[in-house]
């Protein structure tokens, strides 16, 4: 009997314990996620916030009862904060398009071809995935100026096309398949090309998917290389053009105007993370760096 | 058997001819920029061939004030970011409910502009005339002094850029560690449990060691990216960073080379190279660590 | 240390909202001697390993209690119950080797218990060699084979003298050979350390080869539980019978009529004491004499030679599976041209089984001249 009694003071100061050490974790845990939350939320705010009311607080409310989408209009109507985001999404969409075009191919000739010199391209191939990227833009920057490229789609577009990792990536995801189905296929007669469309794609479609959404993130989220390569306003980037803001739009301090355009440029992203959270938090933790 | 060869090629033509036009000829081009000395970009000429590139740049207060910076950064942000991200994802790892809502939030950061979130940064720590800020308004509620952390004291702006780095650093840290610890064999530990094995042997003894090669591989990178910080410092104090004296090395060599103070590839080139230099030696330090003490 | 489960119930939440709660274990009751290898058999997904993890608390019963001895540690966490378990996958962490394996649960122990430097060693020296792997201890778990990686795991569930060693499916992971040398290895430990040992398995020859006493489950429910050769003799029903014994028990729809046991049309052997109705028939292949007058004929198909045995293979109508396998001795000889054999049925190897209920139907015989 006295075995039982002891047994039942280790169970509640273990569950003591246990509840003790959950809550805090919780609270932890909240904390944080306030912390990350808290930008988004507070530009949100600053956004609806007409600018007198702004600028008239000088301990800032945490709430507004006047909500306004007046900073909105401005911020499509006195910068050009429309054309900075199509450029943005032609930017995009064609890198991401092209980079499919060029690496697929390439993924597909290393996994499933065979040709002479293949191990030794494919080291070369893997040796160029150290080479930091400050390196090789001094001479893209001179390359892109002296050909006339400056202010064009072309010169922002080009240099950003290939991506030795996401070859590597799709490469290892296309070796997973196996390969009776290529002996099969060339059995029937069919040839590569309609091997790589009619199979290899449809089969290794969900990793495609997650390297366009990693590279359309780091597309929408370029600035260096649009920086050094734009002087014009009509062929800036959203990053370069919260970045013009910042420095010469709306008059230095209206700062509700600026935070709407924060709001716009960085919702498309988050909706798109949202949607495909799992997707890319996926993808992410298989490999992707940022910067 | 001629003509499959030729194939492969084919396919890989278009990835060779972009990679070998911008990645290729662009790392042997670096290479020479750096040693031509006094090159013109107008011109397109120049008057020798040496060292005197790298000399200037060593030199140069600008190149010397953005080396301190950088390392300043990489020395606070590379060890607390792992650390916190550490305790972050142990944490995560504890709970069950809420567990993938708090991980998407945590996430958020990674897809959002770098330069976007840093001006709502900004305005937070911002003091103007009309208002000290956010942040300062809780330094002062706590009893502190106000500090102006965008134009302010050397501290302040050195302590907002760390702050926002591990910000945006966190959420890649924090994905990588919860999915090594997810990976761990559940038997390990209920071995341990069976074991009485105390809640920190556990830590210590065999949760450490099965994510340590995670934990390598977070350091590792976080050197590299750190090394190569720029945006983040853009987005908190504009393009001029010279000016508020918070460059970064890798912000020097975009100054060098275009903007206000641009047109100088070479100096760009040698200062590039430098970085590249350090951050090789530093990685190769790491790996050399790594393969003491990663366990399998 | 004897070990005794009472009314002992695990429920899970069932996965779906709207779905029955899962019983994983219902209601056990059974007491395991002390000093004794008790194998727990059943098909896979019958609770067994449940029933392990209540053993050593890795889970907590819905309902029951468990004891040791006369301890009551039902409520007690897995650590202060004193058991050692070996992990089917075998859980050696694989950053340390197999001295550090072996010494981990030595330098747990606090307090009074707290162990010098020289007596883990000399602890963990024993536990090595015990097991026979006191030559691999700088090794790690990555560089020994799968049997070497097995003995290790049972080295350090040794380690600390624990009152209840549990194996689970301690074998799945070797191959063929490596499991007939590993178990008798096990028994051979076993008996060398006297720990009341309690090990998992779906494969029936494992247990009855090395068990003193097989528990039988399945779905949850304890079916039987004896000494290996007795529940093989003896089993209570249909279940029992028919998931012991390498090649499986033979089963026919039968009836019994007047006395009389009828297997398809024929009159097969006289059962006293049981009322007229439908059974199910099990005959052990071991349970049929060649005899050119014996009354159950089957349908030839084939006769496998395996030097010591015979085996038949044939058809019957009334047959639950598609063949007959019966075993007679290689000295008879059967005649291949024939296509019918005939066989008379030893009274003990024939078991009969209520149709509906599956439960054991006894019955009486009169001994054969």
């Amino acid at each position: 009997m006295e075995n039982k009694i002891d047994f039942d003071r280790i169970e509640r100061r273990a569950a003591v314990r246990k509840r003790t050490f959950q809550t805090v974790d919780y609270v932890l845990l909240t904390l944080w996620a306030l912390l990350v939350l808290f930008p988004f939320y507070w530009m949100l705010l600053t956004s609806i916030k007409s600018y007198g009311s702004y600028n008239a607080e000088y301990i800032p409310k945490f709430y507004t009862l006047a909500p306004t989408l007046q900073n909105y209009a401005d911020a499509f109507t006195t910068v050009p904060l429309g054309r900075y985001f199509l450029n943005t999404i032609i930017y995009t969409l064609v890198t991401t398009g092209l980079m499919m075009v060029v690496i697929i191919p390439a993924a597909f000739a290393f996994a499933r071809l065979d040709f002479p010199g293949r191990q030794l391209a494919f080291t070369l191939f893997l040796s160029l995935m150290m080479i930091p990227n400050e390196l090789v833009i001094i001479t893209n920057f001179v390359t892109i100026t002296n050909l006339g490229l400056r202010n064009t789609y072309t010169g922002l577009i080009l240099p950003s096309v290939t991506s030795v990792f996401y070859i590597y990536l799709l490469k290892e995801n296309f070796e997973q398949i196996p390969d009776e189905l290529y002996r099969a296929a060339q059995v029937d007669g069919t040839t590569d090309l309609k091997y790589l469309l009619r199979v290899m794609l449809p089969i290794s479609k969900p990793t495609l998917v997650t390297i366009a959404i990693l590279k359309i993130i780091e597309c929408w989220n370029s600035y260096v290389w649009p920086r050094l390569i734009t002087d014009d306003q009509n062929y800036f980037l959203v990053s370069n053009g919260i970045q013009e803001i910042r420095e010469n739009g709306f008059g230095r301090e209206n700062i509700p105007a600026m935070m709407a355009a924060v709001v716009v440029i960085s919702v498309p992203l988050i909706v798109l993370f949202l949607i495909f959270h799992k997707k890319v938090m996926a993808g992410v933790s298989r490999g992707g760096t940022k910067g | 058997m001629k003509k499959r060869s030729m194939k492969g090629w084919l396919y890989l033509l278009p990835a060779i001819l972009f990679l070998g036009c911008f990645m290729v000829y662009p790392l042997i081009d670096v290479l020479i920029y750096s040693f031509e000395e006094g090159y013109n970009s107008a011109s397109q000429t120049y008057y020798g061939i040496g060292l005197y590139n790298y000399r200037y740049v060593l030199r140069d207060p600008y190149f010397l004030q953005a080396l301190r910076n950088t390392f300043i950064l990489v020395i606070i942000t590379v060890p607390l970011s792992t650390g916190i991200a550490l305790l972050i994802s142990l944490g995560l790892h504890a709970i069950k409910p809420l567990r993938n809502p708090y991980q998407t939030i945590y996430f958020l950061p990674y897809v959002t502009n770098t330069l976007a979130v840093g001006l709502v940064f900004m305005i937070l720590f911002k003091k103007t005339a009309y208002t000290d800020g956010l942040v300062n308004l809780l330094l002062q509620w706590f009893g502190g002094s106000s500090v102006d952390f965008i134009d302010g004291p050397y501290w302040a702006k050195m302590f907002v850029l760390c702050f926002y780095t591990i910000w945006v650093v966190m959420p890649f840290k924090v994905l990588i560690l919860t999915s090594a610890l997810a990976s761990v064999n559940p038997e390990y530990y209920s071995a341990a449990k069976m074991d009485a094995t105390s809640k920190s042997r556990v830590f210590f003894k065999i949760t450490l060691p099965m994510i340590s090669p995670m934990i390598f591989y977070l350091v590792i990178t976080g050197f590299i990216g750190a090394f190569k910080a720029y945006s983040d410092a853009v987005a908190l104090f504009g393009t001029d960073l010279n000016a508020a004296g918070m460059n970064t090395i890798v912000g020097y060599v975009y100054d060098m080379l275009y903007g206000n103070s641009g047109g100088y590839p070479s100096f760009a080139s040698a200062a590039a190279l430098i970085l590249f230099a350090i951050v090789l030696t530093i990685t190769c330090v790491n790996l050399l660590i790594s393969k003491k003490h990663v366990h399998y | 240390m004897k070990v005794v489960l009472q009314h002992l119930t695990k429920r899970f939440p069932s996965r779906t909202k709207k779905g029955d709660d899962v019983i994983a274990v219902n209601d056990f009751n059974f007491e395991i001697p002390s000093g004794k290898l008790i194998g727990l058999l059943g098909p896979s997904g019958c609770g067994k390993s449940t029933t392990l993890n209540l053993i050593c608390g890795l889970e907590a019963p819905t309902e029951g209690s468990i004891l040791f001895g006369e301890d009551d540690v039902t409520r007690l966490p897995p650590e202060n119950r004193g058991v050692g378990l070996v992990f089917q996958n075998y859980a050696l962490y694989p950053h340390l080797t197999v001295l550090d394996n072996i010494l981990f649960p030595l330098q747990n122990l606090r307090g009074a218990d707290k162990l010098t430097k020289p007596q883990m060693m000399e602890k963990a020296m024993q536990a090595a060699k015990l097991v026979q792997i006191d030559e691999l201890l700088e090794r790690k778990p990555s560089e020994l084979s799968g049997g070497q990686q097995q003995r290790v795991a049972i080295a350090r569930a040794l380690v600390k003298m624990p009152r209840v060693l549990l194996l689970d499916e301690p074998l799945s992971n070797l191959d063929a050979r490596l499991r007939l040398q590993t178990r008798e290895e096990i028994r051979r430990i076993q008996q060398e350390t006297g720990i009341t040992t309690i090990f998992v398995t779906h494969d029936q020859d494992e247990a009855m080869s090395i068990s003193d006493m097989i528990v039988v489950m399945k779905a949850g429910v304890m079916q039987q539980m004896g000494q290996p050769q007795d529940v093989y003799d003896d089993p209570i029903n249909l279940f029992v019978a028919t998931f012991l014994g390498t090649p499986p028990i033979n089963v026919f729809d039968g009836r019994v009529r007047g006395g009389m046991l009828y297997v398809g049309d024929d009159p097969v052997m006289a059962v006293g004491g049981v009322a007229d109705q439908q059974v199910s028939v099990g005959i052990r292949p071991e349970g049929f004499n060649l005899d050119p007058q014996g009354s159950f004929r089957t349908h030839l198909v084939r006769v496998e030679v395996m030097g010591r045995d015979t085996s038949v293979v044939s058809t019957h109508p009334a047959s639950r599976n598609p063949f007959v396998r019966s075993i007679i001795r290689a000295d008879n000889q059967v005649d291949r041209t024939k296509e019918t054999v005939c066989f008379s049925l030893m009274p003990n190897k024939v078991f009969l089984f209520d149709a509906q209920t599956e439960a054991r139907i006894p019955f009486t015989w009169e001994a054969q001249k």
